[in-house]
């Protein structure tokens, strides 16, 4: 039997290189051994993708995409679909998980220098993994069709019309109608089961082979290939498979008993994953007192709702939202320290992270909130930080007074 | 700790994680699989039918839907049940030994009350509606027709107990649906769970979780 | 982690003020008594649905058969409701008047209450339905202190009784009390009670599922515990080779 399938193994890799590719990346692929918490989160984004795909699939199966249809197909899935409950509690549960797990994902690059030389290109393909997941969570939203699927993307939509000479063509080409209607409805669908999916793996994929290429970071920032053994692999590196596939068994299964948690016992989140004015359905003639995305997104939405607006149009907020969003990528040319970890850089950059998150939790706090005079203030002061993080950073990493880093990686 | 130690005790772990992890998955498969199966709304419009067969003419046919198809009733005259066992050579299955009834209408007028046949009015052949010909010897039938249905589709024929003639595409006799009485006018078809009968109370086909 | 431990209480510290200023101002809600386990309060409570809600609102999503999980069974279900005889015991509940004539006679379409629980709290709900009271100025003759001119009119007066509203000056801001004024069949206690059961129902009635997701998931959680210890003993075996 064996033999038989050593004999299979043969023929399949002279035709394909399944066997050589095991070992480039996975047996033989080495990656460092002194990573922590903070990298598990790139594994468990990829298991909360194949999750939301599965889950979105079934979903998919049940759903009907008609304005007249689509809030009763879903509680269709809830009540009729055997175990349909389930299936929807587990794609909106994995919606927030999935922007939980790669905001820890990505916070784990600042806090490491994931983005620097020469990994500069593994950033920013991740940043527009990023951008499809936005725009894949928001088509998400509409399929619903509650009210606050509704209204929030009638005012989403209509930030486009903001756009100077183009903004209001713009608007009607993306909602296929002159209000958000069933024919929105219809393409959201199609982009959001079909294209973006398509686009994220391909993506997906990209992120994997430009990590692959470069080696993965570690929390002391230092490059584990330039120091190699008499075998030829890092010193300081261990296969991947099977000590690091093991570990991130065990932060899958942890991160399932959260995920599982979740659906079975608090789906709702006190109303933060399943808002409760969703659970009326769409209605194009009353817009509810207060809509506010999803508090994946609040963070910008505080800070375009900031921004005053200038000779009348709302397009300077949307042009700071937009560059709130994009300023990520240019991470890997605003750092200038000469270490990358944040273990052996100075207060100043510390300093400037820990006010960076402050803003952002704050922000996205103050974006779930009605614009009071104060909160407008405050958010104010805060988007101030938040961009001060970014655009300040050529300065004062440059002046930051940073320790010596390692010739080898410590364990904490 | 010698290499071998090590090895059988990773082997036991890796074979008790893989088997929970069998488990997780079996059980995480679960609800995907079982969406599949037919919903509360399935059910509910596949549920029995309850028939008033009161008003129906002796020799002449209803029709009603269940579960999406059509079933007919035909109450019966004296004349056409005396002809059911005279042409029982020209039939493929007269006996009705291949399962295509409920043992309860497993005899000669594939009823529960001779008068009233219930049957399913889909051919076996391809799934066409035959027309109901009560009627002997009609001149498009000849002259050994003494009434049945016959299959505009493929030409299958089928007598008044629904039993297949021999020599027609279709290869069996048409079906019988579960069935039972509610009382003498009142005809429950698709459930035949007496068990569910309560001093004349429908039994309809509830669903639970 | 020093950082974290810094950013963590910095947070913290912002979030404290934050809060106390969001706690809303609104209208005060008392406290419902939803239990969905006790299966004689979620009967009363359907039982009261289908009576006296379903003449103008509709559950569309709602089957009669789904009751059986209340602990109910086909027949009783059929008696209970008083089911007529044509309406089978797989469909929907659907209103007795249709929303165009509701619409013209309301002014608004009664909405569907399926999920009205997973919109409206269950303490609204509770609340809303005990805050009716008799007012002249409107055309049903009836307002709301929880919801400000709705357009329902009370059909459980014949229950509750009929309140007034009573506003009273106390330190420059109004407080408006709601007194009963003519009593209806039910003891206040009694009515109470009858509302709690109808919003119990209608918890349950929002999402039917949430009885048995939680058994569901206790044991679920405790095979993922088992598999936890399981892959993290497996995990720590073979890192033995590692250093």
């Amino acid at each position: 039997m064996m033999n038989l399938l050593k004999n299979l193994l043969a023929w399949v890799d002279e035709r394909f290189p399944l066997t050589s590719t095991w070992k480039a990346h996975a047996s033989e692929y080495y990656a460092p051994k002194n990573f922590n918490f903070w990298y598990f989160f790139g594994g468990l984004a990829l298991l909360v993708l194949v999750i939301q795909i599965v889950s979105g699939i079934f979903l998919t199966m049940n759903y009907k995409p008609d304005a007249l249809f689509a809030f009763a197909s879903v509680e269709y899935i809830m009540r009729d679909v055997q175990l349909g409950w389930i299936l929807r509690n587990i794609h909106s549960t994995g919606a927030s998980m999935f922007f939980i797990v790669i905001y820890l994902h990505m916070f784990r690059g600042l806090m490491y220098g994931s983005y620097r030389k020469p990994r500069e290109l593994l950033w920013i393909i991740g940043m527009i993994i990023y951008l499809a997941l936005m725009g894949e969570a928001f088509m998400g939203y509409l399929l619903p069709w509650g009210q606050m699927s509704f209204w929030g993307a009638q005012v989403i939509v209509n930030l486009f019309s903001s756009v100077p000479f183009v903004g209001q063509d713009l608007a009607i080409l993306i909602r296929g109608d002159f209000v958000v209607s069933d024919i929105t409805l219809n393409r959201f669908f199609a982009l959001h089961v079909v294209a973006i999916p398509l686009i994220l793996v391909l993506i997906i994929v990209a992120h994997l082979v430009a990590l692959h290429e470069v080696g993965s970071n570690n929390p002391d920032g230092i490059e584990i290939k330039k120091n190699k053994g008499p075998d030829g692999h890092p010193v300081d590196g261990i296969p991947f498979f099977p000590y690091m596939v093991v570990k991130d068994a065990v932060a899958a299964v942890a991160f399932l008993i959260v995920f599982v948690a979740i659906i079975f016992f608090a789906p709702d989140m006190g109303g933060y994953f399943l808002e409760y004015n969703n659970f009326v359905p769409a209605n194009p003639m009353k817009t509810p007192e207060h809509i506010a995305p999803v508090w994946y997104f609040t963070p910008y939405y505080a800070i375009l709702r900031a921004v005053p607006p200038l000779f009348g149009s709302q397009f300077p907020g949307v042009v700071a939202m937009g560059v709130a969003t994009v300023i990520f990528f240019a991470l890997p040319w605003l750092d200038r320290a000469p270490v990358k970890s944040i273990r052996y850089r100075g207060p100043i950059y510390k300093g400037f992270l820990a006010a960076f998150v402050v803003s952002f939790i704050g922000l996205g706090y103050l974006g779930l909130m009605p614009a009071t005079e104060l909160y407008t203030w405050i958010s104010r002061v805060l988007a101030v930080i938040y961009f001060a993080f970014f655009f300040l950073m050529p300065w004062y990493t440059k002046i930051d007074k940073c320790k010596p880093e390692p010739d080898r990686v410590t364990s904490k | 700790m010698t290499e071998n130690v090590d090895q059988s005790k990773r082997r036991m772990l890796l074979a008790a994680t893989a088997a929970a992890g069998g488990v997780a998955a079996a059980g995480a498969g679960a609800p995907f699989v079982m969406s599949l199966m037919p919903s509360e709304r399935a059910k509910a419009a596949g549920a029995p039918v309850e028939v008033d067969i009161s008003a129906i003419e002796p020799g002449t046919m209803i029709s009603v839907e269940w579960q999406g198809k059509p079933v007919w009733i035909v109450r019966r005259t004296p004349e056409m049940l005396d002809l059911l066992p005279k042409h029982d050579g020209d039939l493929a299955d007269p006996s009705s030994s291949v399962p295509q009834q409920p043992e309860y209408c497993n005899n000669q007028t594939r009823s529960i009350k001779p008068e009233v046949l219930v049957v399913l009015g889909v051919c076996t052949h391809l799934g066409c509606s035959p027309t109901f010909r009560p009627e002997v010897a009609p001149t498009d039938l000849g002259a050994n027709w003494a009434g049945g249905w016959f299959c505009p589709c493929h030409g299958s024929r089928f007598d008044l107990a629904a039993r297949v003639f021999k020599g027609v595409p279709a290869p069996t006799n048409l079906i019988i649906p579960p069935h039972q009485y509610l009382s003498e006018t009142r005809l429950l078809i698709g459930d035949d769970d007496k068990s569910k009968l309560k001093g004349g109370q429908p039994a309809d086909k509830g669903a639970t979780v | 982690m020093n950082a974290i431990k810094k950013l963590g209480m910095l947070v913290l510290l912002m979030a404290a003020p934050a809060m106390a200023i969001a706690s809303g101002a609104g209208v005060h809600l008392d406290t419902a008594p939803v239990n969905l386990k006790d299966q004689a309060s979620l009967q009363r409570g359907a039982k009261l649905f289908t009576s006296r809600c379903l003449a103008c609102h509709s559950a569309n999503y709602m089957r009669y058969n789904r009751l059986t999980d209340i602990g109910m069974t086909e027949e009783q279900i059929k008696k209970e409701l008083e089911l007529p005889e044509d309406v089978k015991i797989g469909s929907t509940m659907q209103a007795a008047m249709d929303s165009n004539s509701a619409k013209l006679a309301y002014g608004v379409a009664p909405p569907d209450l399926s999920v009205i629980a997973r919109s409206r709290s269950p303490d609204w709900l509770y609340t809303y339905m005990r805050s009716f009271y008799v007012d002249a100025s409107r055309t049903s003759g009836w307002n709301n202190t929880t919801f400000p001119s709705v357009g329902m009119p009370f059909v459980l007066a014949d229950l509750q009784g009929e309140q007034a509203l009573e506003v009273e000056q106390h330190e420059g801001h109004d407080v408006k009390k709601l007194i009963l004024k003519t009593p209806g069949s039910m003891q206040p206690a009694e009515y109470d009670a009858a509302v709690g059961d109808l919003t119990n129902y209608l918890v349950f009635m929002s999402e039917p599922s949430k009885l048995v997701r939680q058994q569901i998931g206790w044991i679920v959680l405790a095979f993922l515990s088992v598999l936890l210890m399981l892959v993290y003993a497996l995990k720590k075996e073979i890192w033995k080779d590692i250093h």
